[in-house]
């Protein structure tokens, strides 16, 4: 709680942040556009004019559809991990704790195996991921009657898993020239493909998402008290419970779709949020929520211009996102957690 | 619009060519695809990006001087088995559609005339196809992998790129590969032709299972792939050492130059008669694989190799001279001895 800064004051700065990076990042890139151009181009764009041939290419075509999914990835990873840490009561939670992403993985390698359509193979991805954590509350609530979070997080684990072995099964199965390379990829995780459409059919989905988690953020945060704290103050607590992990699951789903797995973002960004503006759930979610934006933003700048090929995002996260937990954790023991 | 304009105008005759010619870059015409995809691309064409290895092959192969980049940057010692033109080209990455290692931004950047893709058509090729067309409005072409279209596949990029001539001389050394490999194969009776097991991996227990492109290559030539399938389309399998034993074969081919030189010292594999009757050989792989690596036109002379290694009473004419002559025609580079004694080293 030490430091924690009110939120009215750091909101404003996060956004201010937020919309830095992304026109830092618009920028930026292995093809090399200059400052003025970008604003030469963005505003001949806004008033209908057409820019020169490579330039409207890459920059409205390849580079802000990039940074936009970037933003929306980063905000929904976090918003997920946010939403997740609170319900579960434990720091150490991420987005995939009840097997989403692997889910997602498994729906995605299985379209590439069948050589589908692109489009396909991220909805397909997108409905294996919402199916996981279908089957995983089902599982749960057959031996448990749903109400103990300890089952529903073995049940996702137990799910996980066998879902791991089908992708690991798709692997063996695949053509190793053409798919392997292709579900390899996929896993690692990156915005390499995104089209202007894909920021366009997921940014609904995860508006749908996040609203919830938003409107009951004050709720939500009662829950960390808690089960029976919360009944005392008049929260219904399974419904809610429910509410979160269908928000949570909707949204890290909509973004593995158009981006594969990414780790780490979702572990780590809520504890960022929680370091700035501490602890409380109605706080830490909209703080979380713009930093995860900003993150992606910038890690993916990052992938598409440091080396001559893309460096894969899952790649990139965990090796940032690594240290810098342990410094976070360091720095702030006590406040890193809720 | 301007481009359909000037193709009404080439379509109808008009002798202003050279003036349009002046007022519009280029001339486009339309190309169908494997895929059966129309794509416009222009008259001219100077500059050509592979989406992957086995593409990178095929252009090397029919228009070296019009390639953009390598999917991955030649090694040293394959260098000198390429055109000095091409070896020390840009490493540009690849195309795999969702996670590609390849920016778009970059590709602009580079500025093809065109991107190729050699391999596999399904949806999932169509539609990146597609996409990747749409966004950075660079005309995309598939063109079909399959090793019984390698001659079609020469042609068709050969006249895409306009060089018409050698891709008829390509596909036509193309064809007369796959003939003179099924005249000798006729004259084998089934039952005499060999078992072959194909070792992949420094300990040799990765494998092809019969129908996968790893092992296409194998039963093309008329012998037997050991390793039977899960399914009709086979891919990679890891086999025990004890399965290798029952599965007896007479041959082996191996890509890894450790287990080959190891395999007669491992007693797991003693009791395998290609081991015991030193039928183990190694496949060449520079600068490309002769089995597979990429499974591109590179696998023509492997096809040569294998008939040599495989039957080697009935396949006519010098090993040697026919590898020198592949190279020269296909590949461009002249083989002198030692080259071409590296290149075969360990094959038999």
């Amino acid at each position: 709680m030490r430091n924690a800064a009110a939120l009215p004051a750091v909101l404003p700065i996060l956004v201010a942040v937020l919309l830095g990076v992304a026109i830092i990042a618009s920028g930026i890139g292995p093809y090399r556009i200059p400052p003025q151009d970008v604003v030469a181009a963005l505003a001949r764009r806004l008033v209908g004019a057409a820019n020169p041939a490579p330039i409207d290419t890459v920059l409205f075509q390849i580079r802000l559809p990039r940074v936009l999914a970037a933003a929306l990835v980063g905000a929904a990873l976090a918003a997920a991990g946010a939403a997740y840490q609170s319900l579960f009561r434990n720091p150490l939670v991420s987005p995939d704790i009840l097997g989403v992403s692997t889910g997602a993985g498994l729906g995605a390698v299985v379209g590439i195996l069948l050589g589908l359509p692109v489009a396909a193979i991220q909805f397909l991805g997108f409905g294996g991921g919402l199916a996981t954590v279908f089957i995983v509350a089902a599982l749960a609530k057959a031996l448990r009657g749903g109400g103990d979070i300890l089952v529903l997080v073995l049940a996702g684990i137990v799910v996980g898993a066998l879902a791991g072995a089908a992708i690991s099964l798709v692997k063996v199965l695949a053509d190793p020239y053409e798919q392997l390379p292709a579900i390899t990829f996929w896993l690692l995780g990156s915005l390499a493909g995104v089209k202007p459409g894909d920021v366009a059919a997921t940014l609904p989905v995860v508006v749908i998402g996040i609203a919830p988690l938003l409107l009951l953020r004050w709720r939500i945060g009662v829950l960390s008290l808690g089960d029976d704290e919360a009944r005392a103050l008049g929260v219904e607590v399974s419904r809610l419970r429910a509410i979160v992990i269908l928000a949570a699951t909707l949204i890290t789903a909509s973004v593995v779709a158009i981006s594969g797995v990414i780790g780490w973002v979702g572990l780590m960004v809520p504890h960022m949020a929680r370091l700035l503006v501490g602890p409380r759930f109605d706080r830490m979610l909209p703080a979380s929520i713009l930093i995860g934006a900003a993150f992606m933003v910038a890690v993916d700048t990052l992938a598409r211009s440091g080396a001559r090929i893309e460096i894969p995002l899952g790649v990139l996260t965990a090796v940032i996102g690594g240290p810098l937990f342990v410094w976070l954790l360091a720095r702030g023991r006590r406040s890193a957690l809720p | 619009m301007s481009m359909t304009v000037s193709r009404r105008l080439f379509m109808a005759g008009v002798t202003l060519a050279a003036l349009a010619l002046l007022a519009v870059p280029a001339f486009a015409r339309t190309v169908t695809d494997s895929a059966g995809r129309t794509v416009e691309v222009p008259d001219t064409i100077a500059r050509v990006f592979a989406a992957g290895p086995p593409a990178s092959t095929l252009l090397y192969v029919v228009a070296p001087e019009k390639m953009t980049g390598w999917v991955r940057a030649p090694r040293e010692a394959e260098k000198p088995y390429l055109q000095p033109a091409v070896r020390d080209l840009p490493e540009l990455g690849r195309l795999t559609g969702r996670g590609d290692t390849l920016n778009l931004e970059r590709l602009v950047a580079a500025k093809p005339d065109i991107i190729i893709d050699f391999g596999t058509i399904n949806d999932t090729y169509r539609s990146l196809a597609d996409r990747v067309q749409a966004q950075t409005g660079i005309p995309y072409l598939l063109i079909d992998g399959r090793f019984e279209n390698t001659a079609s596949a020469l042609r068709l990029l050969a006249d895409v790129l306009g060089v018409k001539d050698r891709g008829e001389v390509l596909a036509g050394a193309a064809e007369a590969i796959f003939k003179q490999v099924d005249t000798v194969v006729a004259a084998v009776p089934t039952d005499k032709r060999p078992r072959v097991y194909l070792a992949r991996g420094p300990e040799g227990l990765e494998s092809g299972s019969r129908g996968s492109i790893n092992t296409e290559i194998i039963e093309r030539v008329g012998a037997v792939n050991v390793v039977e399938g899960l399914r009709e389309k086979g891919g990679l399998v890891n086999v025990s050492a004890e399965q290798v034993i029952a599965f007896a074969p007479d041959t082996v081919i191996t890509l890894d130059r450790s287990f080959f030189e190891g395999v007669a010292g491992k007693p797991a594999w003693a009791p395998v008669p290609a081991v015991t009757n030193k039928r183990v050989f190694l496949a060449p792989g520079l600068p490309f694989g002769f089995i597979d690596s990429p499974p591109s036109v590179n696998r023509l002379i492997g096809l040569t190799w294998l008939l040599h290694t495989l039957y080697p009473d009935k396949a006519p004419g010098d090993l040697k001279a026919q590898v020198r002559d592949f190279y020269k025609l296909f590949y461009q580079v002249d083989l002198d001895d030692s080259a071409l004694a590296r290149l075969l080293d360990g094959a038999g």
